[in-house]
């Protein structure tokens, strides 16, 4: 079926979902095609204690519920699907579904991130059977169990610090002996007696793979080469994230990390808008990418106003 | 959930499951898990699509963990599918609906 729109969102996490309400709110009838992770990153956390408005905190998948209602409210239609295909070459632009081809004056990318693996062939194989890339979803199968995590960034420190309540010892894996983190979810981790560091030092092999499940690490101390073997259940891997920018390679102009490159939310293509962690390789907050996904819908809305104008100005005349 | 998709329990799964004379598809999921509630609408989707073709188990782990420990079941969402009783083959993670399709058809 093919989809004629003003404003095609990809994406459904913090970025795409405020694109949509003020686009919403605009009267544009955005279309979000909510990817493969809907409700993005925020979905697989547990506690968010950094969205203003929140006191108390709130759990990551009500956050995203509660966004997803606040842009349906004002007319935002949600496709239950993946973008398969873009063609940025000519405008109205083309985006291609399993089942449908929507055809959109404008695009904002809201596509996020999605998490780093260390590359090793044991982690792929052991991936769901003691290896996890996330902590809220597979944490409760490590009850009383010695777990590791692979990272030193938010993520890693509130993973580790998530998985004692269920875990008897996790221990953090970090390649550093400083935290990327911030300050309070390093004291957290440091003050809860069930969480141990091993720092300078990285995964270097995941056992056991003839097994079939995870039964131990080799860890390699970068400082000394040194290589020691320890006993594990699970490894989950918090080592950060790359932006999911696949679809766009080759139409858009990408920095050297492979982000959306963007002057404000513009990206080198006229029509085409990106906002969240797809293009910040700096903030990577919730909050940051609300308010690049606000700011891409108000560029939206002023770029198909003024070309409604001309439009207008040239019929006159 | 579409009513193609049944829920599952430790009672009846031996009845329902391993005896099944279709192939069955059993999603493992729980209520906190992010990723779970991404694929529900997917495994509703392609239940009600392939219903001629395999039958489709929800197991709520929380509630059945002695079905999680026995299939080891150590990340979720968790689709294995049954043959004959037999586990032919599983995933984990949320997938998409082409990709549910063809873990059935193809493996």
């Amino acid at each position: 079926m093919s989809i004629r729109k003003k404003v095609t969102i990809l994406g459904s996490g913090s970025a795409g979902l405020t694109a949509a309400i003020y686009a919403a709110r605009a009267n544009l009838e955005p279309m979000v095609i909510q990817g493969l992770q809907a409700g993005g990153q925020l979905t697989i956390t547990s506690d968010v204690e950094n969205f203003p408005g929140f006191p108390q905190g709130i759990l990551g998948p009500e956050l995203m519920e509660s966004m997803h209602k606040q842009a349906e409210r004002f007319g935002t239609q949600f496709v239950y699907d993946n973008a398969e295909s873009v063609d940025l070459s000519s405008r109205p632009f083309k985006i291609k579904t399993s089942s449908d081809e929507i055809i959109t004056d404008v695009l904002i990318i809201g596509t996020g991130a999605s998490a780093k693996l260390l590359g090793l062939e044991s982690e792929t194989k052991l991936m769901g059977h003691g290896v996890s890339a996330c902590a809220t979803c597979d944490g409760f199968f490590f009850r009383d169990r010695e777990v590791f995590v692979v990272g030193g960034g938010d993520t890693a420190l509130e993973e580790a610090t998530f998985l004692t309540r269920f875990a008897s010892k996790v221990t953090v894996v970090h390649r550093r002996d400083s935290f990327r983190a911030s300050a309070i979810m390093v004291k957290r981790a440091k003050e809860n007696e069930k969480v141990h560091f091993i720092l300078d030092s990285v995964v270097e092999e995941i056992d056991d793979v003839a097994a079939g499940e995870v039964t131990g690490l080799k860890i390699r101390n970068l400082k000394t080469n040194e290589i020691t073997e320890h006993k594990a259940d699970g490894v989950f891997i918090a080592i950060g994230h790359q932006p999911t920018t696949e679809l766009f390679k080759g139409q858009l102009e990408l920095t050297e990390n492979g982000y959306i490159k963007t002057n404000g939310v513009k990206t080198s293509v006229k029509g085409v808008f990106a906002a969240g962690d797809v293009q910040d390789e700096v903030y990577k907050q919730a909050i940051t990418a609300a308010g690049t996904g606000c700011m891409a819908a108000l560029e939206a809305q002023w770029l198909l106003e003024a070309e409604e104008e001309e439009v207008r100005e040239q019929k006159a005349l | 959930m579409s009513t193609a998709v049944k829920p599952e329990t430790e009672q009846t799964f031996e009845a329902n499951v391993l005896k099944s004379d279709k192939p069955a598809l059993v999603d493992f999921w729980a209520s906190w898990c992010g990723p779970c509630r991404q694929l529900a609408p997917t495994i509703d989707a392609v239940a009600a699509e392939l219903e001629s073709e395999v039958s489709v188990f929800k197991v709520n782990v929380d509630e059945n963990p002695n079905l999680a420990r026995t299939y080891k079941i150590q990340s979720i969402p968790a689709l294995i599918l049954f043959k004959d009783g037999a586990e032919l083959r599983r995933a984990t993670g949320n997938i998409s609906k082409q990709q549910v399709v063809d873990f059935i058809q193809k493996g």
